[in-house]
């Protein structure tokens, strides 16, 4: 008897489309194996592909919004006070860049992962802040897919890694990172 | 970390405390920033691949920068009450390889420790050098949870 592992990967793929097409014994147990874990609506890996870009969506950075995430986490005086921040290489107060972070994850956890299947993320491989936020700014962001990855381990999921950017009122980039990020699949990566 | 440039002693490990993640913290950072089902409800969580209420992981990088800055602030003053200069520190301009490596679920403490790892001069900013630094942070369990590769503006001293 030959193992699955061993036929060409075409006549597997037949091999397994032809399972599909038959009806099965139990049509409940095939739907069980069919159902995806989420709705059916949601983005999987298989609809992502290198170079798609998704807009994010906006958000406004107000004074109150900057001094409450740094007394709470960041309070070095730049990021506490208008006096401080302009005695600073920052020129103004400025938010904590932990604070622009968690607010473009918010734009990404809302528009993007809470829409697909995606199950969070390992790390970020590299962030730069690359311009003060200020009060009254306004962050747009985008997300854009570099690569995608099938992965050995888990044949369920498969790695997909963006690069994830925001931008002020101006335009002038302020923060970019890359990130992989885990996303279920429809089918197992074969 | 409050050492000039010219004194900063790669090698060195300096603790930055620890922080017991509670369940309504975790809650209320996710519904702000990270609005994910596994870091907004246990039973949420439930229903997912973590199987529990777990932190964003922006909040876990936010918590070290808090015991960062107390730390900081704790060794400035030390040293201005026995009147020793103090370095200041710059803006970071980012970092990479930062790393969720486990999750951090509702109760579970954290101890954030920070490693000289190298310096190098900036060539753009005289009175300034870079000091680069390994940031981890370990589970009540003893296991590495959280890491990264930070950079930091540091002063250099007063020629």
């Amino acid at each position: 008897m030959i193992s699955l592992s061993e036929l060409p990967s075409n006549m597997l793929r037949e091999a397994q489309a032809q399972v599909l097409i038959t009806p099965a014994v139990s049509p409940t147990a095939n739907l069980q194996i069919k159902q995806p874990r989420y709705m059916t609506d949601r983005t999987y890996f298989e609809d992502l592909a290198p170079d798609q870009e998704f807009d994010l969506g906006a958000v406004d950075v107000s004074k109150d919004d900057i001094i409450e995430f740094a007394s709470e986490f960041d309070p070095q005086s730049f990021h506490m006070s208008e006096e401080a921040g302009k005695a600073s290489i920052l020129g103004g107060l400025a938010a904590s860049g932990w604070h622009t972070a968690s607010l473009i994850m918010r734009l990404l956890a809302t528009n993007l992962f809470n829409k697909s299947t995606g199950r969070g993320s390992p790390g970020v491989s590299r962030l730069k802040w690359k311009h003060p936020v200020f009060p009254g700014d306004t962050l747009s962001a985008t997300a854009k897919i570099l690569e995608m990855k099938d992965l050995r381990s888990k044949p369920q999921l498969g790695m997909v890694f963006i690069r994830v950017r925001a931008t002020n009122q101006d335009d002038v980039e302020v923060i970019e990172w890359d990130n992989p990020v885990l996303f279920e699949r429809r089918e197992p990566a074969r | 970390m409050i050492a000039f440039f010219e004194d900063v002693v790669v090698g060195e490990i300096l603790e930055l405390g620890t922080y017991t993640f509670k369940t309504d913290e975790i809650i209320r950072f996710a519904e702000k920033f990270d609005p994910q089902p596994f870091h907004l409800s246990e039973d949420g969580a439930a229903k997912t691949h973590f199987g529990r209420l777990c932190a964003s992981g922006w909040h876990t990088a936010s918590i070290f920068m808090k015991l960062f800055v107390a730390r900081l602030k704790s060794m400035q003053d030390e040293a201005l009450a026995e009147d020793i200069a103090v370095a200041r520190i710059g803006p970071s301009p980012g970092f990479e390889d930062l790393k969720w490596i486990k999750p951090v679920f509702a109760g579970d403490t954290l101890r954030y420790t920070r490693t000289v790892t190298g310096k190098t001069e900036s060539r753009s900013r005289p009175e300034w050098g870079l000091v680069h630094s390994d940031m981890r942070a370990f589970n009540q369990d003893g296991l590495l949870a959280f890491s990264f590769k930070a950079t930091v503006f540091v002063e250099r001293r007063p020629r």
